[in-house]
Parts: C-alpha cells; structure tokens; sequence
C-alpha cells in the first residue's frame, strides 16, 4: 500500500515537473514571438541629433574609449566659406591666419585651405578631432551652423548604454536604425 | 571683407543661412562629409551562430564527455571572443535591460541579435543546465581563470549576499522599463578589462572585482548576476543535469570540498524526531508572514519612488529646473541651459516628469513587492528540508565547470573505461 502511494507521490511530482517545464519553454517561445512580432530589427547604432547639441565637450570626455569616437562633422552645403569662419577662428583673432593662437580648435584639426577670393574652405581632419565641440559652438553662434558633432561608425563600439548619451546635457543621443545610421545636418 | 552682424544666438544649434552659399567663379565642387557605415548585420549572425556553436559544444563537453579539461579550453575561447574580441557587447545579462525596455516603451524594437543572446542560453539551460554560465559567458570565465585560493562560504552569507543580485535585478529591470538607464551594461564590471579602455571609477570597481575573484570563487555570477537568477530557476527543472558521478554515489566524501563555489550538497541526516514541530511551527509562520513580505516590500518601493525616479534624466532636469525658478539655485547648469534654449515650455516639462514619476511609484511598488516576494521565499526555502542520498551537484548553483569530476573516483573507473573501450575498437 505504502509503495503504491510512493509511487504515486513520484509519478505526480514527475508530472509537475514535465508540466513546469513545458511550460517554461512555451512562454519562452510566446515571449520570442510576441517581442519579435513588433518588426524585425537589425541593430540600432548611436547618433547625435545636431539640432539639440549644445557643443558642451561631454562628447569628448565621457565616450568609453581613450580617443571619442564622436568627432566634427562638416556639412559643406551649408557653409558661407567665409574668410573670418566664427567656427575656425577665435573671437577676436590677431590675424586671418592658420597660426595657432588664432584659431578655436585646441588640436588644430580643422584645415582652411584658400579656394577663390572671398572663399575659403574648411575640412575637419578626423585623426586630430577629439570632439570637444569649441568649433560647434562659434560655428552656430556667428555663422551658418555647419559645423557639428556626430557619432563615427567606424569608431564608435555602439555600446548598449552609451556613456556619453547618459551624460549629454541635452538628451541629444537617440538610438537609429543600423540601416540609415547617420543624422546629417542638410541645407 | 564680410560685416558680422552681432547676432546673439543662445547656445542651442539653429541654423539660419546667416551667409549666403558661395557663388564658385572656378569648377570648385562643394564635398560632402564621409559617412562610414555601421558593423555590417552579417557580423550579427557570426556572433549568434558562434554563441550556438560554443552552447552546443559546452553542453556535450559537461554532460557527454565529461571533460573539465575540454570545458577549460572553451571556456578561454570564449573568453577570447565574447571578451576581448567583440569586448563583451552585447552580452546575454546586458540583454534583460533590452527585454525590459522592449516590454516598457512601444517605440522600442529589440535587434533579433539582443533578443537571441537573451533566449539562446536560457533555453539550452532549460535542457542541459548552466552550461553557457560553465564554458560561455565572458564574465564568468574571467572570474573563474583567475580562481587561486578560493575561501568557504558559509551557506547563510551565500543566501543573504545572492540577496544583493536579487535587488540588482529588481532595479535594472525598473530602470530600463522605465527608459531610464541600463544599469547592467553602465555597471559592468570587467568591461575594462575587455574595452582595455574605461574611466577611473569603472577601472577601480574592475580591478576590486578581479582581486576579490582571486579568492572568491566567482563572486560576480554568485552575488551579483541578475541574469544568473533567471539561469538559477530555469536550470532547477533542466532535463538533463550535471552529476559529479556518472554512476552510483558511493559517499566516498572525496568530492566534498571539491566545488570552489560551494555547490555540492552533502547526503542529509533525518532531523531528530523532536525538531519536527519546531520545523513545522517555523514554516507556518514564515506562510503567514510571506503577505506582509510582500506588503512592506510594495510599501517601501513606493516611498522610495521620488528618489528612484530622478535616475532618470527628464525628472532629474524638472527638478533642477523647478529649484532654479524657486531661486533655490542661482545658476543654470548645461542641462537648464540647454532646456530652456530649447523652446519647450515649463509645463511641458513638469507633466512629462510627472508622467514618468507616477511610472515610477507604480513600477516601485511593483519591485518592493517583489524584492518582498524573494526574501520571504528565500526564508521559506531555508525551512524545507531536502532528502538526499548522495553527493549531488546543486540543481540551482552549479555552473556546470565540471571541475568536481576529476575528484570522483566513479568517474575516473569510468574514463579508464571508455579509454580502454576505445583502444580495443581501435587495436
């Protein structure tokens, strides 16, 4: 009598237990089906939005890598190719030239390179850029506003938490689709 | 020579055309700005079939083959890849804050890749045990090649500190359905030493957590892992489970010290007669104290819900922003300052954090009844009494490492065996 009520005991145990882990397996498939009914997505990769940055330098002290990967970026459409650039030069410059102490960027990063009279252009050299944003910041205030910050997929290790995106002053960092994965100013 | 108009802008980008585009007498084209594309999806697949392969190969290495020697040297190339390789991002205990936002927030898609590295391990230790915590996951092999002198835990001080994983769990996952933060992946504590590349602050809690490791047998994955706890529950039903014997347990007591991370439970002696109604008394009262668990758990959860609500970055700037107008603080910080150069109006502002306060006392609630739930289940568990015959592995702790193997002696007969088995097939 005891053995049979054992056995009993055992076969509904084993029963519970096959059932939990039915079960189990079914609301982890329900729960893959049911995230993925939303769309497959590939990736999302970081991006700054340029019209919320504010150029506060988080940019190139908080990304997890010794060198940020977020660097200048120069929407050429959008520029005056002026000859005083308020991006390229400091506020009041000694003279219209490439010595250091004339211009804004503290690593020299930026190139003007003379086109035609009045014209000159500016190119960012991203080896130099470290993404402080000082160029940002004079390039919106006194001129057109082509200057600005964007996160480089080459660079970037598309983190789950960005580091910078948590410190931006501006919650200017929005998650894009790996597909179309750059916010570019345009004119 | 062009006239500056002072134009006094606020800090914040608005891009008037202030000058006028240039007018190019030469052929000069105007370039556009490179734009190197994201890792390419393929590399996606690479990782999820790796993942499937070590898995798969992890799992007959514990259960088949019985090799700590072959669960070693996967474990290094996982090490190697998830690591240092692909400096362990995205990684499955990261992946609960993605499932969580995904559950919180509409917009919100979860990659396949996420939701694949949250999935495959969960299931595969549904059928053959923790085997991705044993051979796979970067984290937990880290921690487990720098193992020199691991100390004895004493089994309550395991059960209380695996409280602190508990409460981890509870808030990463109220932080990320929140859209607040992903506190695993910020928190993450050997990610300097994969990225070779952190700030200060996350090389010291990298470093601490490495030379704890030294002694402490993976104190991480023990105390810390939420991911782990999920693993813990699911490998408790696993179909098919690590033995320390491939055969009878003949309490030779060789393996009993044998698991550096005190996961092998000894045969139990039957409590003496006289314990039974104490044991029963205790069990009933903890039954009917698991309510008030719950209750308390719920009630300090909602009062604490303001401070956790500024973790997340809007609350934080209405608050900042409501002292400033106060006077209480005389001057603005970026976050203000960008705020209102933005053009969105205060009441704008306080509703969204409002809105996202009441998220948090709802959320809050929720999680204390939780935290209220596990404690009180983590008691009652400590007043069952389990039978066991033979030394066994712990259904719920054990990382399937297979390093208890070696000391069984049933094993070793039965490795000669097969040994033998093959070089009579062979010769």
């Amino acid at each position: 009598m005891m053995k049979n009520e054992n056995s009993d005991n055992l076969d509904r145990r084993k029963f519970l237990k096959e059932g939990l882990w039915t079960g189990v397996l079914a609301a982890l498939g329900a729960a893959t089906a049911g995230l993925l009914a939303k769309g497959r997505k590939q990736k999302y990769v970081w991006q700054i939005d340029p019209y919320k940055c504010i150029g506060c330098g988080n940019c190139a002290t908080h990304c997890v890598l010794n060198e940020s990967a977020v660097k200048c970026v120069h929407a050429y459409a959008m520029c005056g190719y002026c000859d005083l650039c308020t991006g390229y030069f400091v506020p009041e410059p000694k003279a219209l030239s490439t010595a250091a102490e004339n211009q804004l960027c503290p690593t020299g990063a930026i190139e003007r390179r003379h086109i035609e009279d009045p014209y000159f252009e500016y190119s960012i050299d991203e080896t130099l850029c470290i993404g402080c944003g000082k160029c940002v910041v004079g390039c919106n205030a006194f001129g057109n506003g082509s200057l600005f910050l964007q996160v480089r997929h080459d660079r970037c290790l598309n983190c789950n938490e960005c580091a910078i995106a948590a410190a931006c002053p501006s919650q200017a960092f929005k998650r894009v689709p790996a597909e179309s994965p750059y916010l570019m100013k345009e004119a | 020579m062009i006239l500056i108009l002072w134009l006094c802008c606020a800090a914040g980008a608005l891009s008037i055309q202030r000058f006028p585009p240039p007018e190019f007498e030469t052929d000069h084209v105007i370039p556009t700005a490179a734009q190197p594309p994201a890792r390419e999806g393929v590399f996606d697949l690479l990782d999820v079939a790796v993942l499937v392969a070590a898995l798969s190969l992890a799992s007959w290495l514990v259960l088949k083959k019985r090799s700590r020697k072959g669960v070693f040297a996967l474990m290094l190339f996982s090490l190697a890849y998830f690591g240092f390789w692909r400096k362990g991002c995205v990684c499955a205990i990261g992946a609960i804050g993605n499932v969580s936002l995904a559950l919180g927030d509409a917009s919100y898609v979860i990659p396949w890749v996420v939701l694949a590295f949250f999935m495959l391990p969960l299931v595969f230790t549904l059928f053959f045990g923790r085997t991705f915590c044993g051979a796979v996951c970067p984290l937990g092999a880290i921690q487990d090649v720098v193992l020199l002198k691991p100390i004895r835990i004493p089994a309550w001080l395991e059960t209380s500190l695996r409280l602190l994983a508990w409460l981890y769990l509870s808030l990463a996952v109220l932080f990320a359905v929140t859209a607040s933060a992903f506190v695993i992946c910020r928190y993450d504590p050997f990610i300097a030493f994969f990225r070779l590349s952190a700030n200060p602050a996350l090389w010291v809690i990298s470093f601490s957590m490495l030379v704890i490791a030294l002694f402490v047998g993976r104190p991480y994955c023990r105390f810390l892992c939420p991911y782990g706890l999920v693993l813990r529950q699911v490998s408790r039903i696993s179909k098919f489970r690590v033995t320390i014997t491939p055969d009878e347990c003949i309490q030779c007591r060789l393996c009993e010290d044998a698991c550096p991370f005190g996961a092998i439970e000894k045969p139990t002696v039957e409590w003496p007669r006289d314990e039974h109604p104490k044991g029963r008394k205790r069990l009933l009262l903890l039954m009917c104290l698991f309510p008030v668990f719950i209750a308390a758990g719920a009630f300090i959860g909602y009062t604490l819900h303001p401070k956790l609500a500024s973790v997340h970055p809007t609350v934080q700037l209405a608050n900042r922003v409501k002292f400033e107008q106060a006077g209480v603080y005389k001057e603005s910080i970026d976050q203000s300052k960008a705020f209102y150069s933005s053009g969105q109006t205060l009441n704008d502002l306080y509703e969204t954090a409002n809105e996202k306060k009441q998220e948090f006392a709802l959320g809050g609630a929720i999680m204390g009844a939780f935290m209220g739930l596990v404690v009180g289940g983590t008691l009652l568990s400590n007043s069952i009494f389990w039978r066991r015959s033979g030394y066994e592995a712990q259904r719920a702790g054990c990382f399937a490492c297979g390093r208890c193997y070696n000391y069984c002696p049933q094993h070793r007969v039965w490795q000669k065996t097969k040994k033998l088995q093959m070089s009579e097939t062979d010769g």
